[in-house]
Formats: structure tokens, C-alpha cells, sequence
């Protein structure tokens, strides 16, 4: 961790900070007049260059006064409302809204005008919460810094492939082919690839070099067998995995599910029988398929890796951005099993106990009859869901795709869905389990 | 073309140096009976290097059974932090099912085996790794941990102290609690 100058008061903080986010809004200043001279010479649009030149006047503005000692702050309350606003529900719950938003609204949210000004908008909020003493210690640690630069090359990639998909729906709804059908011309490999490559392999080098000697990597203290450090951080591509573990059984979360996210990637050749999009940036020829990797990559695994990167905190507790990191935080409450709702709550009974004298056979009867209602359930999600949903909504996907190729699909589709089934389950309802067996150590 | 110009030089050397050949094809096998020797050696000191890896020179393994003081140097609902570095485990002078008894848990949590913390303040075993949480007795009631913390075999040995054995646990899903040895009666 940063040991961050001043960290005593806040206004200290705040004051120490000056220098460093005057170049930072510069910086960004800059990249607005770059964005204007583009939007001169190459796109052509004076509306643009307008207002690029006036969004690099404002960030200038900003800078100016940052280095004389008055950086943009945000106001106290609006941190508090943020903090009190961003609990685990609402921030999936956000993100997947934000998805669907995205999805509807692709023909508008790629044009230059507002994902430019969304950049903008986003690095100005970086900007006035790095004056947070908890933010910025959080989003500087040397663990973190990757993982900002993530969202933000994933924010750029993410826009690059939709804004040529949506180019290319245009030119087919208009009867014409894709952009890339025109590219006819070949280049060689080597010298024009293998050239780049190597340009590339050395500017990474480079980076790398400069970053490890900017920020050095974080050594702990050694390991103690008999410590383990609060809060335990796996590397930052496993925080995902290590975040799930939440939900789930480890050998469910740790080995099946992990096995099944592969096997079902390599699957997607097989499974997919849509012929259409190959070669060329399509959404609307691959709407399911485009909207399962959105949900799957970017609202799963990636917003997985932000929760565990930013949000979790000593004991695991979920924190706000702007929130004190403090160990003693009591968030969660007492975890129920579906066992516990569906007999004790529900039923007004008692769970039914295993006596410690009982043989195999009764063991497992009277277990079974326990889990009656986890089981159940089980098995309407695996097993009529799918049957209902090939007589119904999935009804012209059933028939593309055949008997076994639909099944393998929606297996793998509902196993997905079942982790944030089960996360907003958690953070409602408190369940833990909905099969619960310690006895033979099976647990969903 | 090429190969025409060099034939009649391969021709010029074949006729001079039978003996010559002879020597460099004994020199050469030497050499390669050599390198593989060489080879071989490097092998084998590496395996054996990486076999006596496997047995290091400490092993400092803290004994399975152990002494813990006497039973009155337990307050009621009290968790003895005392052992935990040394051998992980909590001695608590709790209670289990309304039956006030000394028990030893162990630290290590059932959920993927992380160290747990204590924390006075909230009373409960709480783990850094996925934050489940487990009252004094072990039970688990927060997080992901599937079953409560185990315990080890305690007894009163002959002199009156405590006496904890970590090789034999006790499973409380297993019903094992009720076992004798796995609780001293307070
Ligand atoms: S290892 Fe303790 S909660 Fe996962």
C-alpha cells in the first residue's frame, strides 16, 4: 500500500494531492485537444471540435486550480449517498440495468458525441474522488492500479467492437454488405505483421519496465502458517472465482463450476448454429449470442473481479467507494438454509433431525426428506424450466438446434444465471444453501 | 552449378584423409559419450537435489498432544487465543447445547481452510478469506463455510490439567459433539 503524505487530516491529504491532480487534469485537458484536432481533420465535424475544445477548456480550468490548492472535492453528502446507495444488490442490479441500457440503446450510446463526453464525465469523477482519502488509497494500491486501467481498456474495446457492429447492421439493413466484406487486400506477414508485433512486443516491454519501476510490487510481511492476512486477496483474475467461493460449496465454486466455464466456452463452436456474423461486427444477425457475452463477461466475470478488487474490505465486508475500510464493520446477518426457511419458517415444524444412531439407508431417508424442498427445486430449474421454455419462448431455438445441442446450451445457460440468482438470494433472503447435505458434504 | 563446383574439392579431401576421418569420427563418438555423460550427471544431481527437497533440514512440528492448564484457569465464555500460533487451535470454556463445557476448536475454517480471527468485540470466529463467521461453540451461521469448525479430543490428564490431542476430531454435522472426548464438563 501507498503510505499516502498526510494522511492524518483530510485537508492535509487533500492539500498534498495538489500538484499530482493539477498534471492529471492537464492531462486530460490535452486529451481533449487531441480529441478536437481528430474531430478536425479527420472526422470533419465542427460540432465536435466545439465541444472538445470547450470540455479541454473547462478540465484546464480545473487543473489550474487544483495546483493552486482547490481541486475539485465532492461534497460530503453526495459521498455519503454513494456509499449508502452502493450495497452489493444495487450495484449487479446497476450493472446488468446498465447492460440492458446499453444493449437497447447501442445506436446512440456508440456515437462519438457521448461516449467521448462519458469518458470525460468518468475521468472527472476520478479525478474529484481521488480528494477521498478511502478512494484513492483503495484505487492506488499497487494491486488495484491494473484493474483501473482494465475497465478502461475494456470500456475502449467494449466500444470499439460495438461501434463498427452497429456501422455494419446499418449498411445490412440497407441492403449492403459489411465494411469488412470490401477488405480485399492482402498483406504479408512478414514484413507488415511480424513488424508490428515486434513494435508491439517492445512498447509493452517498455511499459511494463516503467510501471514496475513506478510502482513497485506490493511485498507483505513473510507467511505465517498460523495468520492469515484479513482481508485475503487472491491475484486480481481469480477474484471472481475467489468472490463466487461466497455463494457457493467450495468443491462447487472451486472445481465445477470453473471446469464447466471452460468446457462451455470450448462448447460454443458446437452449440452455436448460427452461420451468419462470421468474419464481420454484427449485433443485430447474433442478438442472443452477443447479449450472452455481455452478461457472461463483462455483468459476471468482470463485475466479479470489481467487487472483489474495490469493494471488499477487511472480513470480507462489502464497503462503499468513499467508505472508512474498518474491520469491526458488522454487514451481514445470520445465513438461513432453504431447509431452515421451507420447515421452520414456512411450515412452522421443525427441521427434521438425523438421529446419530440411525443406520444408511434411514440416514438418507430422512436427510432426502429434509432437503425435500431444495431438491425440488433443483430439479423444476434443471430440469421442467428448460422442457417449458423449448414448448415456449425458446420454441424456434429448440427446433434450430436439436434435442441435445438446446439441452447442453440452456444447462450451461441456467448454471450461469444461477450465480447472481443465488448472490441476490444471499444478500436478500440471507440463504445459504438451497441443498444442504455437511453429511455427505454436498451443498448448492 | 554450386554443387558441381564443390564436388571435385570433397573428392580432393576423401582421397587424402581415411585416417583423418577415422580420428574425427572416434573423437566425435568420445565427445558424444561425453555429453551424455555429462548430461546424465546433471540429471541425477538434480533429481537428487529435488529429492532431498522433500526432506528439509528443520521440521519443527509442534507435538499432537499438548497441556493446556487447568480447567479453573478457564472463566466461563472465554476464548484462550494463547495456542493458536503455536498449534491452531481455541480453547473455549463455552457452552454446547445448553452443557457448559471446555472444548478445543480448531482454527482452521471449514469453508477452503483459511486461519480464522476471534474478535472479542462481536464474539465470533470470523474468517479473512470469504467472511464466514462462527459463534463461541463453532457453529457456523455466517458466510459460506458449509459446517462448523471441528474439534479436537481434550481430556483431563492424570496431573489435572487439560490435555488437547489433535490427531482425533469431532465433526458436529457427524453428530461427533456428544462424543466424551471431545469436551471436558465444566
Ligand atoms: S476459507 Fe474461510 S470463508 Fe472461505
Amino acid at each position: 500500500m501507498i503510505d499516502w503524505p498526510h494522511y492524518a487530516s483530510e485537508e492535509g491529504f487533500v492539500a498534498g494531492l495538489a500538484g499530482p491532480l493539477g498534471w492529471y487534469y492537464l492531462g486530460v485537458a490535452a486529451l481533449n485537444l487531441g480529441a478536437m484536432w481528430y474531430a478536425l481533420r479527420r472526422r470533419r465535424s465542427r460540432l465536435e471540435a466545439v465541444v472538445w475544445a470547450l470540455m479541454g477548456m473547462a478540465f484546464a480550468g480545473l487543473g489550474g486550480l487544483a495546483m493552486s490548492g482547490h481541486p475539485l472535492v465532492l461534497p460530503e453528502w453526495l459521498k455519503d449517498a454513494c456509499d449508502r446507495a452502493l450495497g452489493p444488490v444495487t450495484f449487479t442490479l446497476g450493472a446488468m440495468a446498465g447492460l440492458v441500457i446499453f444493449y437497447l440503446g447501442r445506436r446512440v450510446l456508440v456515437q462519438p458525441l457521448v461516449s467521448w463526453t462519458a469518458l470525460n464525465v468518468s475521468l472527472l469523477l476520478m479525478g474529484a474522488s481521488m480528494t477521498d482519502p478511502d478512494f484513492a488509497r483503495t484505487v492506488s494500491r499497487p494491486d488495484n492500479v491494473p484493474i483501473v486501467g482494465m475497465v478502461y481498456l475494456l470500456a475502449f474495446f467494449t466500444w470499439l467492437g460495438t461501434a463498427q457492429a452497429v456501422r455494419n447492421d446499418e449498411r445490412l439493413r440497407r441492403g449492403q454488405g459489411p465494411v469488412e466484406a470490401g477488405f480485399t487486400d492482402k498483406v504479408l506477414v512478414w514484413p507488415d505483421v511480424v513488424y508490428i508485433e515486434l513494435i508491439g512486443a517492445i512498447v509493452a516491454t517498455v511499459v511494463l519496465v516503467v510501471w514496475s519501476l513506478l510502482i513497485p510490487a506490493p511485498l507483505e510481511e513473510p507467511a505465517n502458517p498460523a495468520v492469515t492476512p484479513n482481508p485475503s486477496k487472491a491475484p486480481w483474475y481469480f477474484l471472481g472465482l475467489q468472490e463466487m467461493l461466497l455463494y457457493f460449496d467450495p468443491a462447487v465454486a472451486g472445481v465445477v463450476l470453473p471446469a464447466l466455464i471452460i468446457l462451455g466456452l470450448m462448447a460454443i463452436p458446437y452449440l452455436d448454429p448460427n452461420p451468419r456474423g462470421s468474419g464481420y461486427y454484427t449485433v443485430d444477425q447474433r442478438r442472443f449470442g452477443w447479449a450472452v457475452f455481455l452478461f457472461g463477461f463483462l455483468g459476471l466475470w468482470i463485475l466479479l473481479i470489481l467487487i472483489g478488487t474495490f469493494m471488499r474490505g477487511p472480513n470480507w465486508s462489502f464497503f462503499g467507494p468513499y467508505e472508512p475500510r474498518d474491520p469491526h464493520k458488522i454487514a451481514a446477518a445470520t445465513n438461513i438454509k432453504l431447509c431452515e426457511y421451507f420447515w421452520a419458517v414456512w411450515l412452522g415444524r421443525g427441521v427434521p433431525r438425523v438421529p446419530p444412531e440411525s443406520g444408511g439407508l434411514q440416514k438418507l431417508g430422512i436427510i432426502l426428506w429434509r432437503e425435500i424442498a431444495g431438491l425440488t427445486l433443483t430439479c423444476a430449474y434443471f430440469v421442467v424450466l428448460p422442457a417449458v421454455l423449448a414448448r415456449t419462448a425458446l420454441r424456434r431455438m429448440r427446433q434450430a438446434m436439436g434435442r441435445a445441442r438446446y439441452w447442453l446450451m440452456i444447462l450451461l445457460l441456467l448454471m450461469m444465471l444461477m450465480l447472481p440468482l443465488k448472490m441476490i438470494l444471499n444478500w436478500t433472503a440471507h440463504l445459504s444453501y438451497i441443498v444442504s447435505i455437511p453429511e455427505y458434504s454436498f451443498n448448492l | 552449378m554450386r554443387r558441381a563446383d564443390r564436388r571435385p574439392v570433397a573428392g580432393a579431401q576423401g582421397r587424402r584423409g581415411p585416417s583423418r576421418r577415422g580420428l574425427l569420427r572416434i573423437t566425435f563418438s568420445w565427445l558424444l559419450w561425453l555429453g551424455f555423460a555429462a548430461l546424465g550427471a546433471v540429471a541425477g544431481l538434480w533429481a537428487a537435489a529435488t529429492a532431498r527437497f522433500l526432506f528439509p533440514n528443520a521440521l519443527k512440528e509442534p507435538p499432537q498432544r499438548f497441556k493446556v492448564g487447568f480447567p479453573a484457569d478457564y472463566p466461563p465464555a472465554h476464548v484462550e487465543s494463547r495456542f493458536k500460533d503455536e498449534h491452531g487451535v481455541w480453547v473455549v470454556h463455552g457452552t454446547y447445547r445448553g452443557q457448559a463445557q471446555i472444548y478445543a476448536l480448531s482454527s482452521v475454517c471449514t469453508h477452503l481452510g483459511c486461519i480464522t480471527i476471534w474478535q472479542e468485540e462481536q464474539k465470533r470466529f470470523k474468517c479473512p478469506c470469504h467472511g464466514s463467521a462462527f459463534y463461541m461453540d463453532g457453529i457456523n451461521y455466517e458466510g459460506p463455510a458449509p459446517r462448523p469448525l471441528e474439534r479436537y479430543a481434550i481430556r483431563i490428564a492424570d496431573d489435572g490439567q487439560l490435555e488437547v490431542d489433535k490427531s482425533r476430531t469431532y465433526q458436529e454435522e457427524l453428530g461427533q459433539w456428544h462424543d466424551p472426548d471431545s469436551y471436558v464438563p465444566t
